[in-house]
């Protein structure tokens, strides 16, 4: 039996008087190829953004690969954790964005290799043949002199995802990577992500409205609503057979509006 | 019949001292505005604090009274500064004021979503700032420190109110000595025109070189 790689215990977000997430809990395998669906402003999103530490938490714990992501020991006494510990727990996860984030004033290669340079101490010359084999692997090997302008978005996704790749990070966060392309578009992203969940025992959490691509690529699914998991199972039970009302009309809306289950 | 020759070497010697004042008051703006611009957006309360107030004070009150608190003032509290030195720290303090806003509005400009991807790659803050933030945000700011820098050069004119021999300073004495106006203040007239357009010139040539590589485009 794996042990879990992220442990979510009762955790609370606040943005100002809006509760988003009120005392989650969920554990994440290590391995696991994990989906996160649901209506917009439901916190899955958010659930992303505070593991990699780009939201804090108003409450709760949350353990990743064994340690503390924002609390550290001092003493006997667990305090909040410092920007060098926050800086340490950084190098297990990675993301990739919606809207990409690529660095406009840098060439593709430039884009990739700088945080390997920069955070690991890698010579130019290894971050750049590295560099090459991930552009190789999605398929952008030879636009790697370009700036992220000249490209598409499904080209600039496929770098952004080479770029996380960069830093071998244990855990790969998704936040609605396909969600900011254009249709025809969407394909060549998945595909390349179809093959890095097949090829890597990485840990992947999914957040999604590609319901499709959901139920091909995770091993678990789940369904959230209004800052609660409402239901939880193995793809072909969320999406043939959901159990929750709630998760019904989700999918309904969703089939609805033309996505493919 | 007047020989203007001498005096117009008077007035060249004056255009010398209107450029170092130039130079070197915009250099001292251009750390101004960085260590105050960056300095505002600090997470340290204090540091910003410090910021604020620079920027504040040296906004809100006249270039003509700090360049006189400087030079006649300090003197009480022990430091006597040369006119140039003076010069040089008023104009630069000032103009460093103006600056900091540009800086910090340019950095404000590259949206948060920069930030977050280097979060996401787990850059330290200097990092961030240094080899992300600050080479999308110089072009930005380029336009505006030109104006600051022709700003400056035609503050330098309030110096000869303290006896430094600038642009100005020699244009009034050969104006009292030959009782003319009309040559000497044509001659600097023309001069300061040709100065701030060396200035915009070069800042446009920098402009160029800097935005070529983003393409003038963002993702």
């Amino acid at each position: 039996m794996p042990s879990p790689i992220i442990r979510i215990d009762n955790i609370v977000k606040r943005f100002g008087p809006l509760t988003v997430l009120d005392g989650l809990s969920m554990d994440v395998m290590s391995g696991e190829k994990l989906a996160l669906i649901g209506p917009s402003g439901s916190g899955k999103t958010t659930i992303l953004r505070i593991l990699m530490t780009l939201e804090s938490i108003s409450g709760g714990h949350i353990e990743v690969d064994g340690e503390q992501l924002y609390h550290m020991k001092k003493g006997a006494d667990l305090v909040p954790a410092d920007e060098r510990h926050l800086h340490r727990m950084r190098k297990k996860i990675g993301m990739v964005f919606q809207h990409f984030n690529l660095f406009p004033h840098k060439c593709v290669l430039d884009n990739i290799t700088l945080a390997p340079m920069l955070t690991q101490g890698v010579a130019r010359s290894d971050a750049e043949k590295r560099a090459m084999e991930l552009l190789d692997m999605v398929g952008m090997a030879d636009k790697a002199k370009s700036v992220p302008a000249q490209l598409s978005g499904g080209q600039k996704q496929r770098v952004a995802i080479a770029r996380a790749l960069a830093l071998s990070p244990k855990i790969m966060l998704f936040d609605e990577v396909t969600s900011a392309l254009d249709p025809e578009l969407v394909e060549e992203v998945l595909s390349v992500m179809k093959r890095l969940a097949a090829e890597t025992d990485m840990t992947m959490l999914l957040v999604t409205h590609e319901m499709g691509f959901a139920h091909e690529f995770a091993d678990r699914v789940l369904f959230f609503d209004r800052g609660k998991i409402v239901e939880e199972g193995r793809p072909e039970e969320i999406f043939s057979n959901p159990r929750q009302e709630r998760t019904q009309t989700f999918l309904r809306k969703i089939i609805a509006a033309g996505h493919r289950v | 019949m007047i020989d203007w020759s001498g005096y117009l070497s008077l007035i060249l010697e004056g255009a010398l001292v209107t450029l170092q004042l130039t130079i070197m008051g915009s250099a001292l703006a251009l750390v101004m505005a960085f260590l105050a611009g960056l300095g505002r957006l600090s997470r340290f309360f204090i540091v910003r604090a410090l910021a604020t107030t620079y920027i504040e004070f040296f906004r809100g009150t006249s270039i003509f009274v700090q360049l006189f608190w400087v030079y006649f003032v300090l003197p009480f509290a022990g430091l006597t500064l040369t006119p140039l030195q003076a010069g040089v720290l008023a104009l630069g303090l000032n103009v460093g004021a103006y600056g900091a806003e540009v800086v910090r509005g340019a950095v404000k400009a590259i949206g948060r979503e920069q930030g977050e991807a280097c979060i996401a790659l787990n850059l330290s803050r200097y990092q961030r700032l240094r080899h992300v933030i600050l080479p999308q945000a110089l072009p930005l700011m380029l336009p505006t420190f030109c104006n600051n820098a022709i700003e400056l050069l035609k503050g330098t004119a309030v110096v000869s109110l303290i006896s430094l021999t600038d642009l100005t300073f020699q244009a009034q004495v050969v104006r009292a000595q030959t009782g003319n106006t009309l040559v000497p203040f044509t001659t600097i007239l023309i001069l300061y025109f040709v100065m701030a357009w060396a200035i915009s010139t070069a800042m446009r040539w920098l402009e160029r070189r800097m935005t070529r590589s983003l393409d003038g485009v963002r993702t």
